[in-house]
């Protein structure tokens, strides 16, 4: 679009700082992006007005030498943050035309540090799927296509919107959510960089529940230090978040480009799974060569439970989600259909208000929740659930982080595995496991497949470690020298 | 089969989803397929396995108990479908 759009996070915020632009010339060239990339449908609401007001007052502080760490910077954010007087819908019909009365802690927190909002981007309803699919505003397409070729490819998902609007240059950065891999396999699927931290690390007030003891928010970006500086303005304790832990929130871009020598590496043979395309397994191979090069130490490692992380997922976050999704009453905000009577009315209201996958897993999580079932299955994966991790405890004894493929393929295309539930499930199979034990995970873009398109590798630390994960990335970043970007058809 | 039309229909009503009597068959087969695949669980040994239901392994905090929102009835209103003077108005409950 512009030299404007092309910038790293950190180098226009440099740009700014040396009034090289203002951010009033970075936002319009950002919003002429969004405008002309309609066809990628990644958002959902644009806030023009709101993003120029931003800018102008940033550029306003600026002047007045009272900058923050983001003053000046045009983001976009997931929707299913909530953004006071902004339509946020979690893109689900049932709270179609919602305007929140508050605003997220973490927004908050981009706002305090002076970033400025582009909008809202698209997601799956209640960011439940892997592929954008599940959206009730339409699927968002990836920018990225097969050399050759001009089918529509998915973005990944829960979090394609923020993906494909950092992939396709509309915005600096991106807010994103990661319940079982809603923000690195987007990111793998995009070549962009996505980092879910600790759980706890950010806060969840003002974000849409769907699995409450996994859902954690983190950035999207296309460096690693860019990311760092997200993750930076969002984190930190929120005593309106019981679950918010009370800790300090590192200088995360200062862990970028520090030495990883020295640092022990495990590689976890059981990510080696059947029918894995042999490109990802040589990508795998090239990443542990990377830092061995780098100084990194390789231990093998086992986690037996790898495998049941996903049955596990699958019982534990559909439970949740059909607890934290019964407020959709149709009463007191959203979608009501007026019916015959008051569960009438509940019931008529829920089956047009929510889309088929939805209704899917709150039907699954009724069920394992429901009387005679609770110990088979609800309890069964939360004892499961602690088997993994304890796997993870266990590595920690020899490394300081492990090494995975982000994903099990390249990005697939739309429509090709939305009439199989499970099939779209295993796309987690690598990133689902973090969720489950609470721990930092992050997706670096490390090369291309046969067909030119992205694949990323995953990083995964030790509780409140992030810092670990920044060296890494960035060291992962600097020998794959990834500098491809998609072909603009838009 | 893990789940019949009739357990569907019993977990939809507990979920206050009206389905339709022809979606009924198609969701007992989509169901029973994932939790097909879910069983594999049961070769998991758990004995003596604390569940978890959480990775933040600490006490919730407390706070003082006072009041620091509210008096807002119309920001609380904001959204709702139906009002009338001030309260939310909802189907009869009690017949």
């Amino acid at each position: 679009m512009s030299e404007l759009t092309g910038l790293t996070l950190k180098a226009a915020l440099d740009g700014l700082d040396a009034k090289t632009f203002s951010s009033e010339e970075l936002t319009r060239a950002h919003m002429a992006a969004v405008e002309g990339a309609r066809a990628l449908n990644a958002f959902v609401v644009e806030t023009p007005d709101k993003a120029l007001d931003m800018a102008r007052a940033a550029d306003a502080r600026r002047a007045k030498g009272a900058a923050g760490p983001l003053e000046g910077a045009p983001l976009g954010i997931k929707d299913l943050f909530c953004t006071e007087g902004v339509q946020s819908t979690a893109a689900s019909k049932i709270l179609r035309g919602f305007e929140p009365a508050y605003e997220s802690t973490v927004t908050s927190n981009l706002w305090r540090d002076g970033a400025v909002m582009l909008g809202k981007l698209n997601m799956d309803e209640f960011a439940m799927g892997s592929s954008n699919e599940t959206s009730a505003w339409g699927p968002v397409v990836n920018p990225w296509r097969a050399q050759g070729g001009n089918a529509q490819l998915t973005p990944g998902g829960s979090s394609g919107g923020s993906a494909a609007a950092v992939a396709a240059e509309l915005c600096l950065g991106a807010t994103a959510t990661d319940t079982g891999g809603s923000i690195r396999q987007p990111a793998a699927f995009t070549g962009t960089v996505g980092i879910k931290p600790t759980y706890g690390r950010c806060s969840r007030w003002g974000v849409v529940a769907f699995a409450s003891s996994l859902d954690q928010a983190g950035p999207m970006a296309r460096t690693v230090e860019d990311a760092a500086i997200l993750l930076r303005s969002m984190s930190g304790h929120d005593p309106k978040d019981s679950t918010s832990l009370p800790v300090d929130v590192p200088d995360f871009p200062a862990f970028c480009g520090r030495s990883v020598k020295g640092l022990r590496i495990g590689v976890p043979k059981e990510y080696r799974v059947d029918g894995m395309p042999p490109e990802i397994d040589a990508l795998w191979e090239q990443g542990i060569a990377w830092l061995k090069d780098a100084g990194c130490e390789i231990v093998e490692v086992s986690l037996p439970h790898t495998k049941y992380a996903l049955p596990a997922y699958y019982i534990v976050a559909p439970a949740e989600a059909s607890s934290n999704l019964a407020r959709y009453d149709g009463m007191r905000y959203g979608l009501r259909v007026d019916g015959e009577s008051l569960i009438d009315t509940y019931e008529k209201t829920r089956a047009e208000g929510f889309g088929a996958e939805v209704k899917r897993r709150i039907l699954i999580g009724t069920y394992v929740l429901s009387a005679g079932y609770y110990d088979a299955y609800y309890l069964k994966a939360l004892k499961v659930r602690r088997r993994i991790a304890d796997d993870f405890d266990q590595a920690w004894e020899k490394v300081d982080a492990l090494l995975t493929p982000t994903a099990p393929s390249a990005a697939f295309a739309l429509g090709e595995k939305s009439d199989d539930p499970v099939a779209m499930y295993l796309n987690d199979i690598f990133t689902v496991t973090v969720n489950l034990a609470g721990l930092p995970g992050m997706s670096v873009p490390a090369g291309l497949d046969a067909q030119g398109l992205p694949l990323g590798l995953q990083l995964i630390g030790r509780n409140l470690d992030e810092g670990t994960l920044f060296s890494l990335g960035a060291a992962i970043e600097k020998a794959a020298d990834f500098r491809a970007k998609p072909q603009r058809w838009w | 089969m893990a789940i019949d039309a009739a357990t569907v229909r019993k977990v939809a009503r507990l979920a206050r989803i009206a389905e339709p009597e022809d979606r009924i068959e198609s969701l007992a087969k989509e169901l029973s397929g994932i939790l097909d695949w879910i069983e594999q669980l049961g070769e998991v040994d758990t004995d003596g396995v604390e569940p978890m239901t959480t990775s933040v392994e600490t006490t919730l905090p407390m706070r003082d108990d006072v009041v620091t929102d509210g008096g807002d009835p119309a920001r609380v209103l904001g959204n709702a479908p139906k009002t009338e003077k001030g309260f939310f108005v909802v189907p009869k409950v009690v017949e």
